[in-house]
């Protein structure tokens, strides 16, 4: 029986007069892949946000392993500490270096001692590839890079899941390859991860689940060859020939 | 009697002061205009000679205090024969210091003009005077007018230092007043809301002449 | 030649009133930081409440009454309130609060050119709001307000010459000692103060120049906020 790492329950969210998540349910089990696909603006990122509480929904439950999170006695910041994310935008923190940005979750929330942290961090930034890097500040790096060093401040908490909000839509074409390489060694290490994204590719190698989302609901959810292959939705496989067209599945 | 009565009872005579103050505000601001257009046309079209003396004159205002301009002008001058009653050397200490000020937000704002309109503008044949008065300056107008608008509002504020050197505008009046009836703080508690509401009318004023005149997607 | 003497012998006396105007200009600068940064977060962070019931009334006071009422106030209220304190501290207290509400300003501006990316990538990995706010948006809003907060420095120097007016003895008013005392020639005393004074404008701004080259962040600008009302901007 896997072990159900992340449980959401008739999750609701509303902006102003808004609806943008309308009763969404699914749950990811433990070294699994989730990825989310859908035409944007459909509350795929809310989605994510809303896991971690940083947009808390309006209504529903979610529950980290045994944990509910959106109980109101929970200390969300322990729960964060546990979640990782990664954003789209990469959101590295421009007044430290690249190491001082893996390591600074390690010092300030965890407490841990300056000497095993800096250990931790460099071993992180070693497996995104960038271990040359570490003195280097967020703006002289490519943008490829900076979501990497993102990943590894992500994982360098050691968390038992990761949420990936878009990570390569706002990177140049040429740069998407090394940040999907990196998702997908890490989906491989076993590491539980959802990731929202339009890089179908990726979703059909490497995802145990896709979940299609369209105007606020789970239009259908299934395995990667059930999905791409014979969906159920006509909205599904009306959905999937547009975003191949646009960026590429995976040469058969 | 108590503060409200006091207010009722002192305002005219403050309102002769605060007739005073605005008219330093508006002479201070005009000779600022008058002054300061040409200093910032000198610093940015000007040859070398014109440039370092409009900037050494925009650099030495805005470096040293109002207060010892005015000071200058009214207790200095004097020594070299020149008198100047309090009104006078407050108009000009506040109008020469406002003109430091507003040649470098004229500045600022022909300089945000983009170079490849003067091309444009070179390019059909306009001259430099040409250029200038048709392309450069209605834009510069319409481009200066959030600074230009914060500076009117200082000009009000700062005109209360004209008291320094007795000018009878709204502070004075206060003083005097206070130096009657030994009310002081409450003398100028109505100063300090007559002073508020005198900003808050101009700011109206400005904000809605900003938006008729701000040049459409800037 | 008797005027330069003049000048020369009331250099001990010119010099006390630098220290003086040092001095204030520390103390203003001071407590408008403090109080500045603490605004600034309330603008930012703070609930509906707070900010429309005391952070912008306080900034809108403080900034469209002049600063010669400011001073006033302080110093006559300390009497009328059985206070009793020095002008010297009614000035600190008129002029750092007025200082308080320009630097609060600055320093909202640089946090919200920020954008809350940085805010949601700390709080991602655990940081509570305090540290969000210590680690990783203070010390790039700092950073960014270097070149605004010159302008204010050179504001606070010039305008510790109002002291004056409630008979602090800062440099302007050792000035006026010194013509006073002499019959001196008051154009070149003044004209003498006057350039005191920009010396020390451009020492500080000269250090604040460097501090900014020293701690700049690559490709960062405060982006000033577009289409403010202008009771907002003054």
């Amino acid at each position: 029986m896997p072990n159900v790492i992340l449980r959401a329950e008739n999750i609701y969210k509303k902006y102003g007069n808004l609806e943008v998540l309308k009763g969404i349910s699914f749950r990811v089990n433990q070294g699994e892949t989730t990825v989310i696909i859908g035409p944007s603006g459909t509350g795929k990122s809310t989605l994510l946000t809303c896991i971690n509480q940083l947009t808390p929904p309006d209504k529903g439950h979610i529950w980290l392993e045994d944990t509910e999170i959106t109980h109101p006695d929970t200390d969300i910041n322990l729960i964060r500490s546990s979640i990782g994310m990664v954003f789209q935008h990469f959101n590295l923190f421009t007044h430290l270096s690249v190491l001082d940005n893996v390591r600074i979750g390690l010092l300030v929330v965890k407490k841990i001692p300056m000497s095993e942290a800096t250990k931790i961090s460099m071993e992180k930034l070693n497996d995104v590839g960038l271990g040359d890097k570490v003195n280097a500040y967020p703006a002289e790096l490519s943008g490829g890079q900076q979501q990497r060093v993102s990943i590894a401040r992500a994982l360098a908490m050691k968390p038992k899941l990761i949420l990936f909000d878009e990570p390569t839509s706002a990177l140049d074409p040429e740069l998407i390859g090394e940040v999907l390489n990196v998702m997908t060694k890490l989906a491989e290490s076993g590491m539980t991860m959802v990731v929202v994204s339009h890089e179908m590719g990726f979703a059909r190698a490497v995802a145990n689940d896709i979940i299609f989302m369209e105007n606020g609901v789970i239009v259908e959810e299934g395995k990667p060859d059930k999905m791409f292959i014979q969906s159920e939705n006509p909205r599904t496989k009306e959905f999937l020939h547009k975003i191949t067209e646009l960026y590429g599945g995976k040469k058969e | 009697m108590n503060f409200l009565a006091l207010a009722w009872n002192i305002l005219p005579k403050l309102m002769e002061g605060a007739v005073i103050t605005i008219q330093l505000t508006i002479i201070a601001i005009i000779i600022g205009i008058i002054i300061g257009i040409p200093t910032a046309l000198g610093r940015v079209y000007g040859n070398k000679v014109v440039y370092t003396v409009c900037s050494f004159f925009v650099e030495i205002i805005r470096g040293t205090p109002l207060l010892t301009q005015l000071f200058i002008l009214y207790f200095g001058l004097p020594s070299v024969g020149i008198m100047l009653s309090p009104f006078t050397a407050a108009m000009f200490g506040l109008g020469i210091n406002s003109a430091a000020y507003q040649a470098e937000y004229f500045r600022g704002a022909i300089q945000s003009i983009k170079k490849e309109q003067l091309i444009a503008a070179y390019s059909i044949g306009m001259n430099q005077m040409q250029t200038i008065r048709h392309i450069v300056l209605p834009q510069m107008f319409r481009l200066v007018i959030p600074s230009w608008s914060n500076e009117l509002i200082y000009l009000l504020k700062y005109s209360s230092m004209a008291y320094m050197i007795q000018a009878p505008e709204i502070m004075s009046q206060g003083r005097l007043i206070a130096s009657r009836n030994f009310r002081t703080f409450e003398v100028f508690i109505i100063v300090a809301l007559i002073y508020l509401v005198l900003v808050s009318i101009l700011s109206k004023i400005l904000d809605i002449m900003e938006n008729k005149f701000r040049i459409p997607g800037l | 030649m008797e005027q330069i003497n003049i000048i020369w012998q009331g250099l001990p006396s010119l010099l006390s009133g630098t220290v003086t105007t040092i001095i204030l200009t520390i103390y203003f600068l001071g407590l408008g930081f403090v109080m500045g940064i603490i605004l600034a977060l309330g603008r930012v962070y703070g609930s509906r409440i707070i900010n429309y019931i005391i952070i912008r009334p306080f900034e809108r006071f403080f900034r469209a009454v002049p600063a010669l009422v400011l001073l006033f106030l302080f110093y006559f209220g300390s009497s009328f309130f059985n206070l009793n304190f020095s002008p010297f501290v009614a000035a600190i207290l008129a002029m750092g609060l007025r200082s308080a509400a320009y630097q609060s300003e600055i320093f909202r501006g640089a946090i919200q050119s920020i954008g809350d990316g940085q805010m949601k990538a700390a709080r991602s990995i655990g940081m509570n709001m305090f540290q969000s706010i210590r680690y990783i948006i203070l010390p790039q809003a700092l950073r960014l307000s270097i070149p605004p907060w010159a302008n204010e420095y050179a504001v606070v120097l010039k305008d510790t010459s109002l002291a004056y007016a409630v008979g602090v003895t800062e440099l302007l008013r050792q000035g006026r000692y010194i013509v006073a005392r002499t019959f001196g020639n008051a154009l070149l005393v003044y004209t003498f103060c006057a350039l005191i004074y920009f010396i020390l404008v451009f020492i500080g701004n000269q250090i604040l120049k460097k501090l900014e080259k020293k701690y700049k962040i690559p490709g960062h600008e405060i982006q000033a906020p577009k289409q403010q009302s202008v009771l907002e901007r003054i």
